[in-house]
């Protein structure tokens, strides 16, 4: 389970988070909606620990990430996997090698063992065969699912997508909508997204709450008029 | 930036890479890339500055000396020049232009699209990920570099005074090896160890903390070649002033 207690973060006077809490529990999605600027990455990754935060704490399965030392830490994020909003793939490394790193880093496991994984999630992303292009040779959505795949690498616990669809075309809008239900449904991940796509909060979520001028609060109905009040 | 807190800032950096927690077998291809990246990469240019640094001090030394001290004395002058000062120098000042900047530019555009931070949530030490390697790299290969260098300079000094100088090679050979002091060769190898710590540092150290875009990486890779290259002469001062001082 995450536990997000009281997380406060301003720049100068601009107060970004304020006293923002919610919890995650186990096999469930929780949706952080809103508008372009409004701080949600930088909650995402104040909860991952990249962030430094001005007052609360991020509780992941009994552990503090704000007291955690930096090997605690890592261990933390060995269960997490991140998909940023702008891939953030490593462009010296194919499709194989950007999934295969996590593995190559934290396992014993051999080179055979590491490329049948990397085929399995080829396969769950629905990339298989395009495992030697490169990044700059993949469409944005093509990088999306590169990106949810090697988040999968370590098999976390917990995903975190950072707007996972902005950009994308409808179809694969679609796909990658269906790919986070699918990772929920049949492999138990549990998560957060980040988007202020309305089609997409609706879509994956299991609670949906509203960040805005740094407050957070559930939403028990989402429509346009969620960004008007 | 305050002076004190950059050299602070930079020390700081320079110790937490180098002094990182790793396993040998997660770093060992990363290291080996590097070394041959800054090893036989550096190595055309390198022999090409050789060459010419040994023609052209061979012709001024010789302007200067010839006929006024015994011949073979050409011979010991370019050796001890090159192997306390020139070669280390020169090699040093051209691997900070061709790798200080190449790791200031890749590592900030690393961090820029945020594959830095992508490190850190897959739970991989970015400072032994980038860092160490390139240290280890540069620390390795300019020695080497250096004394290839040293070889080709005074090959060709000598290959110079005996084809234009009629000083054959036994002369100037004799020169070499009679006024050879060992803590010429190892003064200016401790020279380049310290160089290659200098030029690895600063590449890394200003492409880790560029903020920004495009503009800022070329900044850092520019800053990254102006800080090494006056640190190596801060250096080269400080270590003469050690060794031969």
């Amino acid at each position: 389970m995450i536990d997000v207690r009281n997380l406060s973060k301003k720049f100068d006077s601009l107060v970004v988070l304020d006293n923002v809490s919610f919890t995650v529990g186990d096999a469930q999605l929780v949706v952080i909606l809103g508008p372009s600027g409004t701080g949600k990455t930088i909650l995402l990754k104040s909860i991952l620990g990249l962030s430094p935060v001005d007052g609360g704490e991020v509780i992941f399965d009994g552990i503090s990430i704000q007291k955690a030392q930096e090997h605690e830490l890592y261990n933390i994020r060995k269960n997490i996997g991140f998909v940023f909003q702008g891939t953030a793939l490593f462009d010296s490394m194919d499709v194989v090698d950007n999934i295969a790193l996590p593995l190559c880093e934290h396992t014993s496991i051999s080179r055979r063992e590491i490329a049948n994984k990397v085929v399995k999630i080829l396969h769950i992303i629905g990339m298989s065969g395009r495992g030697k292009l490169y990044p700059r040779s993949l469409s944005g959505g093509m990088k999306r699912l590169v990106a949810v795949g090697r988040a999968l690498a370590l098999d976390p616990k917990y995903l975190f997508y950072d707007e996972p669809t902005t950009g994308l075309d409808p179809i694969m809008r679609e796909r990658v909508v269906q790919l986070i239900i699918e990772l929920k449904k049949k492999y138990g991940k549990s998560g957060i997204v980040v988007t202020h796509d309305l089609e997409t909060a609706k879509a994956v979520g299991d609670e949906i709450y509203m960040l805005k001028k740094g407050k957070i609060g559930k939403l028990t109905h989402v429509g346009k008029e969620v960004y008007n009040g | 930036m305050n002076l004190f807190s950059g050299i602070g800032d930079f020390s700081f950096f320079f110790v937490r890479s180098l002094f990182v927690p790793w396993h040998l077998k997660t770093t060992r291809d990363r290291i080996v890339h590097q070394i041959y990246y800054i090893g036989i990469g550096s190595l055309p240019i390198i022999v090409v500055i050789a060459i010419f640094t040994g023609l052209v001090s061979t012709v001024q030394t010789s302007y200067q000396i010839i006929g006024t001290v015994p011949r073979y004395i050409l011979g010991s002058t370019l050796a001890r020049m090159v192997m306390i000062e020139l070669g280390p120098i020169l090699t040093a000042l051209m691997v900070s232009g061709r790798c200080a900047s190449s790791m200031a530019a890749e590592i900030g555009t690393m961090r820029v699209t945020e594959q830095i931070d992508a490190l850190e949530t897959m739970a991989i030490n970015p400072y032994r990920f980038l860092n160490l390697p390139r240290i280890i790299g540069t620390f390795v290969a300019l020695p080497i570099l250096t004394v290839i260098a040293e070889f080709v300079a005074i090959a060709c000094g000598a290959a110079y005074a005996h084809f234009f100088l009629e000083i054959p090679f036994d002369v100037f050979n004799y020169g070499i090896t009679h006024y050879f002091f060992a803590r010429d060769f190892f003064g200016g190898l401790v020279k380049s160890v310290f160089f290659a710590f200098v030029i690895a540092a600063s590449g890394c150290y200003f492409g880790f903390t560029v903020q920004g875009g495009a503009k800022e990486v070329g900044k850092a890779a520019t800053l990254a070649v102006v800080t090494a290259s006056i640190l190596i002469l801060v250096f080269d001062f400080l270590i003469a002033l050690v060794i031969f001082g």
